[in-house]
């Protein structure tokens, strides 16, 4: 299983900041290896963040978002102390659930 | 035909029916594990816009891409992108010259700001477009980023 995921969530005023920082190789499957064979692209497909039960954020991405994929948004509605939940899925059916508590700004 | 699974069918169908009804299940949740495939092989903007349900979409000032103009490291090109157009539903990157055009695309539920930074590969110059959905129309910014080494091949 792939490392967990590097969350910040922290107000900012009313609104929650997240930054997230994922492991993933995100192999574009147009790089070449040592003996010249194409390595197969291995990349996030899907990425889902939620809070109290509701989708703050959704993507669908290529393999074209760079390798270790960063992500930073705003939302409304959450309260120091909630929990940030953020899940990814790739192309290989590999999957990563982690969980942030929200700090204060 | 067997009847019971008929039964199951429509039982089924009306719970979801219920739950959109109730604001309990929105569609884009139905959908969050999906991947639009088609909208991922394509080659151009328009063929983008298409696949993802839009006709056409028109430039607009309200969204402002940030951005380096040169890339410093081709494979790790930030960016974000920031909408002031009303009822932003989407916001995707679509890089011109990368081999998949579609790098990344973004739902904003409401209370999220219109507003998402992230990370691309870029294979060589080019323009790289903003493309947002309000209001269930389509409408876009475009940059040019330099870049003097591509991020693709490795």
């Amino acid at each position: 299983m792939a490392d967990p995921m590097r969350i910040r969530a922290s107000m900012t005023g009313e609104k929650v900041e997240v930054r997230v920082l994922m492991s993933h190789e995100m192999e574009s499957g147009q790089r070449k290896d040592a003996s010249g064979n194409l390595v197969p692209a291995h990349f996030i497909q899907n990425v889902t963040v939620s809070h109290a039960g509701k989708t703050v954020l959704s993507a669908q991405w290529g393999p074209s978002v760079s390798k270790n994929p960063f992500v930073h948004f705003r939302f409304k509605g959450g309260k120091p102390g909630e929990k940030v939940t953020i899940n990814w899925i790739d192309n290989k059916g590999d999957r990563r659930t982690d969980e942030a508590i929200i700090s204060g700004g | 035909m067997n009847t019971k699974r008929r039964v199951v069918l429509k039982t089924g169908g009306g719970l979801l029916a219920l739950a959109a009804a109730a604001g309990l299940m929105r569609p884009s949740q139905a959908l969050a594990q999906e991947w639009n495939k088609a909208a991922f092989g394509t080659r151009s903007l328009a063929e983008v816009i298409k696949a993802l349900g839009g006709s056409g979409s028109t430039e607009s000032a309200e969204i402002q891409i940030t951005a380096p103009d040169i890339a410093e490291n081709s494979a790790v090109v930030p960016i974000s992108v920031e909408s002031r157009l009303a009822r932003t539903q989407a916001i995707a990157f679509v890089i011109e010259k990368n081999p998949s055009i579609l790098s990344a695309s973004f739902d904003i539920p409401e209370g999220t700001d219109a507003f998402v930074t992230t990370r691309v590969k870029m294979a060589e110059t080019s323009n790289v477009y903003a493309l947002v959905r309000a209001d269930g129309r389509y409408f876009h910014a475009v940059k040019e980023i330099k870049v003097t080494q591509g991020g693709c091949g490795g």
